[in-house]
Protein backbone atom coordinates (compact mmCIF):
# COMPACT_ATOMS: atom_id res chain seq x y z
CA UNK A 1 0.00 0.00 0.00
CA UNK A 2 1.12 3.46 -0.90
CA UNK A 3 1.72 6.11 1.58
CA UNK A 4 -0.71 8.31 0.00
CA UNK A 5 -3.46 5.23 0.92
CA UNK A 6 -2.16 4.80 4.06
CA UNK A 7 -2.45 8.74 4.99
CA UNK A 8 -6.32 8.45 3.54
CA UNK A 9 -7.29 5.39 5.70
CA UNK A 10 -5.93 7.13 8.86
CA UNK A 11 -8.65 9.31 9.35
CA UNK A 12 -11.41 6.74 9.03
CA UNK A 13 -9.59 4.35 11.50
CA UNK A 14 -9.97 7.36 13.60
CA UNK A 15 -13.93 7.72 13.66
CA UNK A 16 -14.06 4.27 13.28
CA UNK A 17 -14.85 3.53 17.09
CA UNK A 18 -17.23 6.54 17.83
CA UNK A 19 -19.23 6.05 13.99
CA UNK A 20 -19.55 2.86 15.13
CA UNK A 21 -20.92 3.35 18.46
CA UNK A 22 -23.46 6.37 17.07
CA UNK A 23 -24.35 3.73 14.57
CA UNK A 24 -25.44 0.40 16.31
CA UNK A 25 -26.59 2.65 19.24
CA UNK A 26 -28.69 5.79 17.98
CA UNK A 27 -29.20 5.14 14.10
CA UNK A 28 -30.03 1.43 14.01
CA UNK A 29 -32.11 1.51 16.85
CA UNK A 30 -33.55 4.16 15.29
CA UNK A 31 -34.25 2.65 12.41
CA UNK A 32 -35.71 -0.32 14.52
CA UNK A 33 -38.27 1.75 16.42
CA UNK A 34 -39.76 2.54 12.83
CA UNK A 35 -40.30 -1.09 12.28
CA UNK A 36 -41.33 -1.64 15.58
CA UNK A 37 -44.45 0.87 15.82
CA UNK A 38 -46.01 -1.48 12.77
CA UNK A 39 -45.59 -4.04 15.02
CA UNK A 40 -48.73 -5.62 17.12
CA UNK A 41 -48.89 -5.73 20.86
CA UNK A 42 -49.91 -9.35 21.82
CA UNK A 43 -51.90 -10.43 24.86
CA UNK A 44 -49.27 -12.71 26.11
CA UNK A 45 -45.38 -13.42 24.75
CA UNK A 46 -43.85 -11.42 22.20
CA UNK A 47 -45.34 -9.13 19.58
CA UNK A 48 -46.57 -9.55 16.95
CA UNK A 49 -44.14 -8.98 13.63
CA UNK A 50 -45.38 -7.21 10.61
CA UNK A 51 -46.63 -4.83 9.09
CA UNK A 52 -50.19 -2.88 11.03
CA UNK A 53 -50.76 0.72 10.97
CA UNK A 54 -52.88 0.75 14.58
CA UNK A 55 -50.38 2.20 16.51
CA UNK A 56 -50.00 4.99 14.54
CA UNK A 57 -53.82 4.88 13.79
CA UNK A 58 -54.41 5.63 17.76
CA UNK A 59 -51.24 7.76 18.35
CA UNK A 60 -52.27 10.39 15.46
CA UNK A 61 -56.38 10.08 16.40
CA UNK A 62 -56.75 9.39 19.83
CA UNK A 63 -57.71 13.21 21.46
CA UNK A 64 -55.95 12.11 24.24
CA UNK A 65 -53.03 11.53 23.00
CA UNK A 66 -53.57 15.40 20.87
CA UNK A 67 -54.49 17.13 23.62
CA UNK A 68 -51.47 15.93 25.46
CA UNK A 69 -49.14 16.73 22.56
CA UNK A 70 -50.62 20.00 22.09
CA UNK A 71 -49.97 21.27 25.73
CA UNK A 72 -46.85 19.69 25.54
CA UNK A 73 -45.91 22.10 22.89
CA UNK A 74 -47.65 24.97 24.45
CA UNK A 75 -45.47 24.55 27.83
CA UNK A 76 -42.35 24.59 25.86
CA UNK A 77 -43.33 27.51 24.06
CA UNK A 78 -43.99 29.67 27.31
CA UNK A 79 -41.25 28.21 28.93
CA UNK A 80 -39.19 29.07 25.88
CA UNK A 81 -40.59 32.95 25.95
CA UNK A 82 -39.94 33.22 30.09
CA UNK A 83 -36.40 32.42 29.30
CA UNK A 84 -35.94 34.54 26.92
CA UNK A 85 -37.63 37.45 29.03
CA UNK A 86 -35.48 36.90 31.66
CA UNK A 87 -32.22 35.67 30.12
CA UNK A 88 -32.10 38.84 27.08
CA UNK A 89 -31.34 41.55 29.90
CA UNK A 90 -29.22 39.54 32.11
CA UNK A 91 -27.06 38.33 29.10
CA UNK A 92 -27.26 41.87 27.96
CA UNK A 93 -26.02 42.87 31.21
CA UNK A 94 -23.24 40.59 31.54
CA UNK A 95 -22.25 41.31 28.26
CA UNK A 96 -21.83 44.85 28.54
CA UNK A 97 -20.73 44.98 31.89
CA UNK A 98 -17.42 46.65 32.59
CA UNK A 99 -16.83 44.57 35.83
CA UNK A 100 -15.64 40.89 35.52
CA UNK A 101 -17.65 39.22 32.78
CA UNK A 102 -16.75 35.77 32.86
CA UNK A 103 -17.34 35.71 36.52
CA UNK A 104 -20.97 36.88 35.86
CA UNK A 105 -21.42 34.42 33.38
CA UNK A 106 -19.51 31.59 35.41
CA UNK A 107 -21.74 32.40 38.69
CA UNK A 108 -24.66 32.32 36.11
CA UNK A 109 -23.43 28.81 34.66
CA UNK A 110 -23.05 27.13 37.90
CA UNK A 111 -26.52 25.79 38.13
CA UNK A 112 -25.87 23.87 35.23
CA UNK A 113 -23.43 21.86 37.51
CA UNK A 114 -25.87 21.23 40.09
CA UNK A 115 -28.16 18.49 39.53
CA UNK A 116 -31.18 18.61 37.77
CA UNK A 117 -33.30 16.89 40.43
CA UNK A 118 -32.05 18.46 42.67
CA UNK A 119 -32.98 21.74 41.66
CA UNK A 120 -36.12 20.59 40.49
CA UNK A 121 -37.13 19.41 43.62
CA UNK A 122 -35.76 22.59 45.35
CA UNK A 123 -39.24 24.55 44.50
CA UNK A 124 -41.29 21.95 46.49
CA UNK A 125 -38.57 23.69 49.47
CA UNK A 126 -39.75 27.11 48.25
CA UNK A 127 -43.38 26.76 47.28
CA UNK A 128 -44.75 23.82 49.15
CA UNK A 129 -47.45 23.65 52.11
CA UNK A 130 -44.71 23.87 54.55
CA UNK A 131 -42.29 25.62 52.48
CA UNK A 132 -40.63 29.22 52.80
CA UNK A 133 -43.04 31.18 50.90
CA UNK A 134 -46.46 30.01 52.93
CA UNK A 135 -44.04 30.65 56.12
CA UNK A 136 -43.48 33.66 55.72
CA UNK A 137 -46.64 34.28 54.40
CA UNK A 138 -48.03 32.90 57.36
CA UNK A 139 -45.61 35.23 59.83
CA UNK A 140 -46.15 38.04 58.13
CA UNK A 141 -50.03 37.34 58.99
CA UNK A 142 -51.60 37.71 55.40
CA UNK A 143 -52.57 34.32 55.90
CA UNK A 144 -54.12 31.68 58.61
CA UNK A 145 -53.94 28.61 56.56
CA UNK A 146 -50.53 27.41 54.03
CA UNK A 147 -51.68 27.84 50.38
CA UNK A 148 -51.23 24.69 48.01
CA UNK A 149 -49.24 27.10 45.23
CA UNK A 150 -47.75 23.44 44.08
CA UNK A 151 -48.78 20.83 41.44
CA UNK A 152 -50.40 22.96 38.37
CA UNK A 153 -49.23 23.71 34.97
CA UNK A 154 -47.79 27.14 36.35
CA UNK A 155 -44.85 24.97 38.54
CA UNK A 156 -44.38 22.96 35.63
CA UNK A 157 -42.89 26.15 33.99
CA UNK A 158 -41.56 27.43 36.56
CA UNK A 159 -39.03 24.29 37.36
CA UNK A 160 -38.24 24.06 33.29
CA UNK A 161 -37.47 27.84 33.35
CA UNK A 162 -35.27 27.15 36.18
CA UNK A 163 -33.48 24.64 34.81
CA UNK A 164 -33.42 25.86 30.92
CA UNK A 165 -32.36 29.69 31.29
CA UNK A 166 -28.60 29.03 31.18
CA UNK A 167 -29.11 28.08 28.09
CA UNK A 168 -30.76 31.03 27.36
CA UNK A 169 -28.23 33.10 28.58
CA UNK A 170 -25.27 31.46 27.35
CA UNK A 171 -26.31 31.58 24.05
CA UNK A 172 -27.62 35.03 24.11
CA UNK A 173 -24.47 36.02 26.13
CA UNK A 174 -22.19 34.54 23.09
CA UNK A 175 -24.01 36.04 20.59
CA UNK A 176 -23.93 39.88 21.84
CA UNK A 177 -20.40 39.53 22.91
CA UNK A 178 -19.37 39.42 19.25
CA UNK A 179 -21.17 42.32 18.69
CA UNK A 180 -18.83 44.77 17.87
CA UNK A 181 -19.94 48.12 20.25
CA UNK A 182 -18.62 50.91 17.60
CA UNK A 183 -22.22 50.20 15.61
CA UNK A 184 -24.12 51.12 19.21
CA UNK A 185 -21.92 54.37 19.48
CA UNK A 186 -22.08 55.12 15.86
CA UNK A 187 -25.99 54.56 15.86
CA UNK A 188 -26.47 57.12 18.77
CA UNK A 189 -23.58 59.73 16.69
CA UNK A 190 -25.84 59.71 13.91
CA UNK A 191 -28.94 60.77 16.12
CA UNK A 192 -30.40 57.26 17.78
CA UNK A 193 -31.61 57.19 21.42
CA UNK A 194 -30.13 54.31 23.30
CA UNK A 195 -33.15 52.69 22.62
CA UNK A 196 -33.67 52.96 19.17
CA UNK A 197 -29.50 52.11 18.71
CA UNK A 198 -30.64 48.85 20.99
CA UNK A 199 -33.67 47.81 18.93
CA UNK A 200 -32.05 48.89 15.25
CA UNK A 201 -28.91 48.04 15.75
CA UNK A 202 -27.77 45.47 18.94
CA UNK A 203 -30.91 43.72 19.24
CA UNK A 204 -31.53 42.29 15.58
CA UNK A 205 -27.59 41.55 15.21
CA UNK A 206 -28.47 39.51 18.87
CA UNK A 207 -31.00 37.56 17.32
CA UNK A 208 -29.19 34.58 16.12
CA UNK A 209 -28.19 33.57 19.88
CA UNK A 210 -31.59 34.48 20.81
CA UNK A 211 -32.79 31.76 17.80
CA UNK A 212 -30.14 29.53 19.38
CA UNK A 213 -31.25 29.88 22.67
CA UNK A 214 -34.87 29.60 22.04
CA UNK A 215 -34.67 25.94 20.09
CA UNK A 216 -32.59 24.39 22.79
CA UNK A 217 -35.03 25.44 25.47
CA UNK A 218 -38.14 24.44 23.26
CA UNK A 219 -36.87 21.16 22.23
CA UNK A 220 -35.43 20.29 25.88
CA UNK A 221 -38.82 21.42 27.89
CA UNK A 222 -40.96 19.35 25.31
CA UNK A 223 -38.99 15.99 25.91
CA UNK A 224 -38.86 16.47 29.20
CA UNK A 225 -41.19 14.28 31.37
CA UNK A 226 -39.11 14.19 35.04
CA UNK A 227 -40.13 18.22 36.02
CA UNK A 228 -44.18 17.20 35.53
CA UNK A 229 -43.58 14.36 37.73
CA UNK A 230 -42.41 16.30 40.05
CA UNK A 231 -43.75 19.66 40.21
CA UNK A 232 -47.11 19.19 38.68
CA UNK A 233 -50.37 17.57 39.32
CA UNK A 234 -52.02 14.77 37.96
CA UNK A 235 -53.72 16.18 35.10
CA UNK A 236 -49.71 18.07 34.11
CA UNK A 237 -48.35 15.17 32.33
CA UNK A 238 -46.67 16.38 29.19
CA UNK A 239 -46.26 13.93 25.79
CA UNK A 240 -42.75 12.22 27.34
CA UNK A 241 -44.57 11.19 30.42
CA UNK A 242 -46.95 9.11 27.76
CA UNK A 243 -44.11 7.31 26.26
CA UNK A 244 -42.90 6.06 29.64
CA UNK A 245 -46.33 4.74 30.63
CA UNK A 246 -46.46 2.99 27.24
CA UNK A 247 -43.02 1.61 27.52
CA UNK A 248 -42.31 0.77 30.94
CA UNK A 249 -46.14 0.60 32.72
CA UNK A 250 -47.95 -0.86 30.02
CA UNK A 251 -45.04 -2.42 28.27
CA UNK A 252 -46.42 -1.24 24.65
CA UNK A 253 -43.40 -1.42 23.24
CA UNK A 254 -44.88 -0.96 19.98
CA UNK A 255 -47.61 1.79 20.55
CA UNK A 256 -44.66 3.56 22.68
CA UNK A 257 -42.43 3.55 19.39
CA UNK A 258 -44.92 5.53 17.84
CA UNK A 259 -45.40 8.02 20.49
CA UNK A 260 -41.75 8.33 20.45
CA UNK A 261 -41.44 8.80 16.80
CA UNK A 262 -44.47 11.38 16.30
CA UNK A 263 -42.80 13.44 19.40
CA UNK A 264 -39.33 12.99 17.57
CA UNK A 265 -41.04 14.05 14.28
CA UNK A 266 -42.59 17.26 15.45
CA UNK A 267 -39.26 18.50 17.07
CA UNK A 268 -37.48 17.58 14.53
CA UNK A 269 -39.13 19.39 12.21
CA UNK A 270 -38.62 22.67 14.10
CA UNK A 271 -34.72 21.63 13.83
CA UNK A 272 -35.05 21.41 10.33
CA UNK A 273 -36.49 24.78 9.84
CA UNK A 274 -33.64 26.13 12.23
CA UNK A 275 -30.98 24.55 10.61
CA UNK A 276 -32.76 26.14 6.79
CA UNK A 277 -32.60 29.30 7.84
CA UNK A 278 -29.58 29.64 10.41
CA UNK A 279 -27.57 26.31 10.60
CA UNK A 280 -26.03 24.07 13.10
CA UNK A 281 -23.08 26.47 13.50
CA UNK A 282 -24.54 29.05 15.76
CA UNK A 283 -26.05 26.08 17.98
CA UNK A 284 -22.57 24.44 18.21
CA UNK A 285 -21.04 27.85 19.15
CA UNK A 286 -23.70 28.20 22.06
CA UNK A 287 -22.86 24.77 23.62
CA UNK A 288 -18.93 24.52 23.26
CA UNK B 1 -31.22 55.10 34.23
CA UNK B 2 -31.50 51.93 31.73
CA UNK B 3 -28.65 50.58 33.10
CA UNK B 4 -29.72 50.97 36.41
CA UNK B 5 -32.83 49.09 36.23
CA UNK B 6 -30.86 46.33 33.64
CA UNK B 7 -28.85 45.79 36.58
CA UNK B 8 -31.59 45.11 39.05
CA UNK B 9 -33.65 42.82 37.24
CA UNK B 10 -30.13 41.01 36.32
CA UNK B 11 -29.82 41.02 40.35
CA UNK B 12 -33.25 39.23 40.75
CA UNK B 13 -32.50 37.00 37.87
CA UNK B 14 -29.56 35.76 39.82
CA UNK B 15 -31.87 35.54 42.83
CA UNK B 16 -34.05 33.71 41.12
CA UNK B 17 -31.50 31.27 40.03
CA UNK B 18 -29.45 30.65 43.46
CA UNK B 19 -32.56 31.00 46.29
CA UNK B 20 -34.10 27.49 45.94
CA UNK B 21 -30.30 26.24 45.71
CA UNK B 22 -29.38 27.82 48.99
CA UNK B 23 -32.53 27.15 50.86
CA UNK B 24 -32.01 23.39 49.82
CA UNK B 25 -28.55 23.90 51.63
CA UNK B 26 -29.92 26.18 54.58
CA UNK B 27 -32.81 23.14 55.12
CA UNK B 28 -30.43 20.02 55.22
CA UNK B 29 -29.16 21.80 58.33
CA UNK B 30 -32.00 22.40 59.96
CA UNK B 31 -32.52 20.61 63.23
CA UNK B 32 -36.66 20.60 62.79
CA UNK B 33 -37.64 17.00 62.70
CA UNK B 34 -39.89 17.52 59.48
CA UNK B 35 -36.83 19.60 57.69
CA UNK B 36 -39.22 22.31 56.73
CA UNK B 37 -40.13 25.83 57.81
CA UNK B 38 -39.71 27.54 60.66
CA UNK B 39 -35.95 26.33 61.35
CA UNK B 40 -35.71 25.42 64.75
CA UNK B 41 -31.56 25.08 64.88
CA UNK B 42 -28.82 24.06 63.20
CA UNK B 43 -27.70 20.30 63.29
CA UNK B 44 -25.65 18.11 61.03
CA UNK B 45 -27.90 14.73 62.59
CA UNK B 46 -29.24 14.48 58.25
CA UNK B 47 -25.60 14.21 56.84
CA UNK B 48 -25.24 11.46 59.70
CA UNK B 49 -28.72 10.24 58.59
CA UNK B 50 -27.35 10.10 55.03
CA UNK B 51 -24.12 8.28 55.79
CA UNK B 52 -25.80 5.38 57.07
CA UNK B 53 -28.51 4.85 54.59
CA UNK B 54 -26.96 2.13 52.76
CA UNK B 55 -29.68 2.34 50.05
CA UNK B 56 -27.96 5.86 48.72
CA UNK B 57 -24.57 4.78 49.83
CA UNK B 58 -25.01 2.00 47.29
CA UNK B 59 -26.53 4.49 44.75
CA UNK B 60 -23.49 6.82 44.67
CA UNK B 61 -21.05 3.78 44.19
CA UNK B 62 -23.18 3.00 40.87
CA UNK B 63 -22.94 6.33 40.02
CA UNK B 64 -19.71 7.32 40.52
CA UNK B 65 -18.54 3.90 38.96
CA UNK B 66 -21.02 4.54 35.71
CA UNK B 67 -19.39 8.17 35.28
CA UNK B 68 -16.10 7.17 35.19
CA UNK B 69 -16.62 4.57 32.82
CA UNK B 70 -19.09 7.06 30.68
CA UNK B 71 -16.03 9.24 30.82
CA UNK B 72 -13.22 7.12 29.61
CA UNK B 73 -15.01 5.51 26.86
CA UNK B 74 -16.65 9.06 26.13
CA UNK B 75 -13.47 10.70 25.90
CA UNK B 76 -11.32 7.99 24.44
CA UNK B 77 -13.87 7.88 21.11
CA UNK B 78 -14.37 11.66 21.08
CA UNK B 79 -10.81 12.37 20.89
CA UNK B 80 -10.13 9.73 18.38
CA UNK B 81 -13.27 11.21 15.89
CA UNK B 82 -12.00 14.90 16.86
CA UNK B 83 -8.83 14.05 15.78
CA UNK B 84 -9.87 12.62 12.62
CA UNK B 85 -12.01 15.65 12.10
CA UNK B 86 -9.81 18.62 12.91
CA UNK B 87 -6.23 16.93 11.21
CA UNK B 88 -7.51 15.43 7.97
CA UNK B 89 -9.49 16.54 4.72
CA UNK B 90 -11.93 13.77 4.62
CA UNK B 91 -15.00 13.46 2.22
CA UNK B 92 -18.31 14.10 3.83
CA UNK B 93 -17.30 16.60 6.80
CA UNK B 94 -20.51 17.91 7.57
CA UNK B 95 -22.80 15.09 7.64
CA UNK B 96 -20.08 13.12 9.73
CA UNK B 97 -20.34 15.90 12.13
CA UNK B 98 -24.15 15.85 12.60
CA UNK B 99 -23.87 12.25 12.99
CA UNK B 100 -21.57 12.26 15.95
CA UNK B 101 -23.72 15.40 17.36
CA UNK B 102 -26.84 13.44 16.53
CA UNK B 103 -27.51 12.37 20.20
CA UNK B 104 -28.00 16.18 21.66
CA UNK B 105 -30.50 16.43 18.15
CA UNK B 106 -32.65 13.55 19.62
CA UNK B 107 -34.73 14.18 22.33
CA UNK B 108 -33.30 12.07 25.47
CA UNK B 109 -36.66 10.37 25.48
CA UNK B 110 -36.94 8.94 22.25
CA UNK B 111 -33.01 8.24 22.28
CA UNK B 112 -33.87 6.37 25.27
CA UNK B 113 -36.64 4.09 23.82
CA UNK B 114 -34.75 3.18 20.89
CA UNK B 115 -31.81 1.89 22.40
CA UNK B 116 -33.40 -0.11 24.90
CA UNK B 117 -36.05 -1.43 22.69
CA UNK B 118 -33.32 -2.35 20.29
CA UNK B 119 -31.07 -3.58 22.53
CA UNK B 120 -33.69 -5.75 24.19
CA UNK B 121 -34.23 -7.18 20.81
CA UNK B 122 -30.64 -8.39 21.20
CA UNK B 123 -31.22 -10.04 24.04
CA UNK B 124 -29.14 -7.20 25.80
CA UNK B 125 -31.76 -6.35 28.58
CA UNK B 126 -32.09 -3.83 31.07
CA UNK B 127 -28.98 -4.04 32.57
CA UNK B 128 -25.52 -2.23 33.37
CA UNK B 129 -24.57 -2.86 29.99
CA UNK B 130 -27.34 -1.10 28.78
CA UNK B 131 -27.19 2.48 30.97
CA UNK B 132 -23.60 2.33 30.06
CA UNK B 133 -24.01 2.32 26.55
CA UNK B 134 -26.76 4.92 27.00
CA UNK B 135 -24.53 7.54 29.25
CA UNK B 136 -21.51 6.75 26.41
CA UNK B 137 -23.98 7.89 23.53
CA UNK B 138 -25.32 11.00 24.90
CA UNK B 139 -22.06 12.13 26.32
CA UNK B 140 -19.88 11.53 23.55
CA UNK B 141 -21.04 14.94 21.19
CA UNK B 142 -20.68 17.07 24.26
CA UNK B 143 -16.66 15.82 24.51
CA UNK B 144 -16.10 16.27 20.48
CA UNK B 145 -17.15 19.99 20.98
CA UNK B 146 -14.68 20.76 23.77
CA UNK B 147 -12.22 18.97 21.99
CA UNK B 148 -12.71 19.96 18.85
CA UNK B 149 -12.82 23.76 19.58
CA UNK B 150 -9.36 23.05 21.27
CA UNK B 151 -7.79 21.10 18.63
CA UNK B 152 -8.54 24.01 15.92
CA UNK B 153 -6.43 26.18 18.18
CA UNK B 154 -3.28 23.76 18.34
CA UNK B 155 -1.07 24.66 15.39
CA UNK B 156 -0.14 21.77 12.74
CA UNK B 157 3.10 23.70 12.87
CA UNK B 158 4.18 22.50 16.34
CA UNK B 159 3.13 18.36 15.11
CA UNK B 160 4.87 19.27 11.58
CA UNK B 161 8.00 19.86 13.00
CA UNK B 162 8.07 17.31 15.30
CA UNK B 163 7.45 14.72 12.28
CA UNK B 164 10.04 16.51 9.81
CA UNK B 165 12.58 15.13 13.09
CA UNK B 166 11.70 11.80 12.65
CA UNK B 167 8.98 11.11 15.51
CA UNK B 168 6.23 8.74 13.98
CA UNK B 169 2.77 10.08 14.00
CA UNK B 170 2.40 7.78 17.57
CA UNK B 171 4.80 9.64 19.07
CA UNK B 172 4.16 12.83 17.86
CA UNK B 173 0.55 12.77 19.29
CA UNK B 174 1.82 11.46 22.46
CA UNK B 175 4.57 14.01 22.61
CA UNK B 176 2.74 16.84 21.27
CA UNK B 177 -0.07 16.83 20.59
CA UNK B 178 -1.76 15.02 23.73
CA UNK B 179 -0.08 17.02 25.99
CA UNK B 180 -1.36 20.40 24.67
CA UNK B 181 -4.84 18.80 24.14
CA UNK B 182 -5.01 18.07 27.97
CA UNK B 183 -7.36 20.58 29.02
CA UNK B 184 -9.53 19.83 26.84
CA UNK B 185 -9.11 15.90 27.19
CA UNK B 186 -9.72 16.32 31.00
CA UNK B 187 -12.23 19.33 31.04
CA UNK B 188 -14.51 16.81 28.44
CA UNK B 189 -14.06 13.86 30.52
CA UNK B 190 -15.29 16.07 33.66
CA UNK B 191 -18.23 17.25 31.19
CA UNK B 192 -18.67 13.42 30.25
CA UNK B 193 -18.75 12.52 34.00
CA UNK B 194 -21.12 15.35 35.45
CA UNK B 195 -23.81 14.71 32.87
CA UNK B 196 -23.53 10.89 33.53
CA UNK B 197 -23.60 11.73 37.28
CA UNK B 198 -26.57 14.26 36.67
CA UNK B 199 -28.70 11.93 34.20
CA UNK B 200 -32.21 10.57 34.88
CA UNK B 201 -34.18 10.48 31.72
CA UNK B 202 -32.72 8.11 30.40
CA UNK B 203 -31.65 6.26 33.35
CA UNK B 204 -35.13 5.41 34.45
CA UNK B 205 -35.22 3.35 31.24
CA UNK B 206 -32.07 1.56 30.75
CA UNK B 207 -31.53 0.89 35.04
CA UNK B 208 -32.29 -2.68 35.79
CA UNK B 209 -34.45 -3.32 39.07
CA UNK B 210 -32.89 -3.18 42.39
CA UNK B 211 -30.31 -0.73 40.67
CA UNK B 212 -30.32 2.60 41.45
CA UNK B 213 -28.24 5.54 40.82
CA UNK B 214 -28.23 8.92 42.81
CA UNK B 215 -30.53 11.10 40.46
CA UNK B 216 -33.16 8.13 40.35
CA UNK B 217 -32.82 7.44 44.39
CA UNK B 218 -34.02 10.73 44.87
CA UNK B 219 -36.56 10.61 42.62
CA UNK B 220 -37.69 7.00 44.18
CA UNK B 221 -37.99 8.70 47.77
CA UNK B 222 -39.47 12.27 46.58
CA UNK B 223 -42.56 9.94 45.69
CA UNK B 224 -43.45 10.07 49.38
CA UNK B 225 -43.01 13.85 50.69
CA UNK B 226 -39.79 15.81 50.44
CA UNK B 227 -37.47 15.01 53.45
CA UNK B 228 -34.74 16.43 55.05
CA UNK B 229 -32.34 13.69 54.69
CA UNK B 230 -33.22 14.80 50.55
CA UNK B 231 -31.89 18.58 51.17
CA UNK B 232 -28.57 16.76 53.16
CA UNK B 233 -28.27 14.47 49.71
CA UNK B 234 -28.97 17.65 47.27
CA UNK B 235 -26.33 19.93 49.54
CA UNK B 236 -23.79 17.16 48.95
CA UNK B 237 -24.23 16.55 45.23
CA UNK B 238 -24.28 20.66 45.26
CA UNK B 239 -20.77 20.04 46.83
CA UNK B 240 -19.40 17.38 44.77
CA UNK B 241 -20.47 18.94 41.03
CA UNK B 242 -19.68 23.11 42.33
CA UNK B 243 -16.88 22.22 44.68
CA UNK B 244 -14.86 19.92 43.08
CA UNK B 245 -14.50 21.32 39.58
CA UNK B 246 -13.62 24.87 41.23
CA UNK B 247 -10.95 22.98 43.27
CA UNK B 248 -9.82 21.36 40.03
CA UNK B 249 -9.76 24.48 38.04
CA UNK B 250 -8.04 26.12 41.55
CA UNK B 251 -5.13 23.34 41.86
CA UNK B 252 -4.69 23.98 37.89
CA UNK B 253 -4.15 27.12 37.92
CA UNK B 254 -1.57 27.01 41.01
CA UNK B 255 0.22 24.10 39.02
CA UNK B 256 0.23 26.03 36.13
CA UNK B 257 1.48 29.20 37.78
CA UNK B 258 4.33 27.24 39.41
CA UNK B 259 5.78 25.40 36.50
CA UNK B 260 5.30 29.00 34.43
CA UNK B 261 7.74 30.91 37.48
Amino acid sequence: MSIEQREARQPWILLTPALTAIGLLLIVPLVFIVVYSFWLKSAAGADTPGFFLDNWQEALTDPFYRDILLNTLKIAAVTTVACALLGYPAAYFIARSRGNKMVLLVLLMLPFWISYIIRTMSWINILGVSGALNSALIWLGLINEPIQMLYNETTVILGLTHFLLPFMVLNIFVSLDGIDTNLEDAASSLGATKWQGFLQVTLPLSLPGLAAGGLLCFVLAAGTYITPVILGGPRDAMFANLVYEAIIRQLNWPLGSALSLLLLVVLGVLVLIYNRYLGMAQLAKGLG
Amino acid sequence: MGWRLIRIYTILVYLFMFLPIAVVVLLSFNANQFGSFPMTGLSTRWFEVLWNNDAIMRAFRTSITLGLMTAVISTVLGVLASLALVRYKIPGRNLITTLLIAPILVPEVVLAVALLLFLNFLDIGKSFTLLLAGHVIFTLPFVILVVQARLVSIKRDVEEAALSLGASPMQTFFAITLPLLMPAVAAGGLFAFTISFDDITGTLFWKPGGIETVPTQIFSMLRNSISPEINALGTVMIVLTVGLPLIGAAIARSLATRSGA
